[in-house]
């Protein structure tokens, strides 16, 4: 019981102070920073209360892509406010508390993976039964039987968002030179030679 | 308080909820921390559901937190897409610099 007690203040105490600092840092990429490790303490706090599959899928999805995506644009988008603070500069802001983020990750990371012999303890107070089979297993059992078309559905909005995020931002530039298979293809000799009679000491004029 | 139950994980995702929707209201940089405040409120809607579904038993709370975390990346896809075109076309996501609706 004490066990659980120390895991679940432990994480949710970085989630709250990484999600007043989301709200309240300065710089975007800061908050970028401190939005992922609360991603990853809440993450742990899954993997650690017995939803293990959940946990992993947010250290996955959350952390590796939705996250990353925010930087990304963060990035592309304030290039000209932070080309000065980046890397040189004196008030370069984005590598301590990089490293303080970093530090705190690791050490989430050591505190699940050390606490994994306590898992009996802190699974004690739950009712699901998991002992048996594992979450995962449970997970796929009713996943994929009773609501397999949530699940199709699902993946559907994931193809509309991803249709949409492409549309949106597609743009077409005027003045690049794209090859065409299409007109490569389809021209023929009459349309592409042309054959001129060239005088002795003329030479040919070539209009392209 | 050493007896770790139900209402101290619901007490973690309404903490979180709550700095999630003040995000949203105290922001004045930009767009893109209004997104991330919506994140943070996606994500103790997790912990909510997530909590509930250990604590009384039932699995159907976790595929729910999958269908949460679908609409989640397809939000956050869709919506920096929309901020990077606005970006393009009006040179600024300051919140202050977006009042075309007179809002």
């Amino acid at each position: 019981m004490i066990a659980h007690s120390v895991f679940f203040y432990f994480f949710s105490i970085i989630a709250i102070f990484s999600s007043l600092m989301v709200i309240t840092s300065r710089s975007t990429v800061n908050s970028v920073f401190f939005l992922i490790l609360d991603f990853i303490s809440v993450g742990c706090l899954f993997i650690m209360v017995g939803a293990e599959f959940l946990g992993m899928i947010i250290l996955i999805v959350y952390v590796g892509a939705v996250a990353v995506l925010f930087l990304f644009v963060v990035m592309m988008l304030n290039v000209a406010e932070q080309k000065q603070s980046w890397f040189i500069g004196k008030k370069s802001t984005h590598i301590p508390i990089g490293l303080i983020v970093s530090v705190l990750i690791l050490l989430e990371l050591l505190v699940v993976v050390g606490g994994w012999k306590y898992k009996d303890d802190l699974m004690s107070s739950s009712t699901l039964n998991l002992s048996d089979i594992s979450n995962t297993h449970q997970l796929g059992l009713v996943m994929y039987t009773d609501y397999i078309l949530y699940f199709q559905l699902a993946g559907v909005i994931l193809l509309l968002s991803m249709i949409g995020a492409i549309l949106l931002t597609f743009r077409q530039r005027k003045g690049v030179k794209k090859q065409s298979y299409f007109n490569q293809i389809s021209r023929d000799p009459s349309s592409s030679i042309e054959l001129k009679d060239v005088e002795s000491n003329k030479g040919v004029k070539i209009n392209d | 308080m050493i007896e770790i139950g139900l209402g101290h994980y619901l007490s973690l995702g309404a903490i979180i909820f709550f700095l999630g929707v003040i995000g949203i209201f105290l922001n004045r940089k930009n767009v893109i921390v209004i997104l991330m405040s919506i994140e943070l409120i996606l994500l103790s809607v997790n912990i909510n559901l997530i909590s509930f579904s250990i604590f009384s038993g039932d699995i159907v709370g976790q595929i729910f937190t999958m269908l949460i975390l679908t609409v989640a990346a397809a939000e956050a896809a869709i919506g920096l897409a929309i901020i990077v075109i606005y970006y393009r076309n009006r040179g600024s996501i300051r919140v202050e610099d977006i009042h075309g609706m007179k809002g």
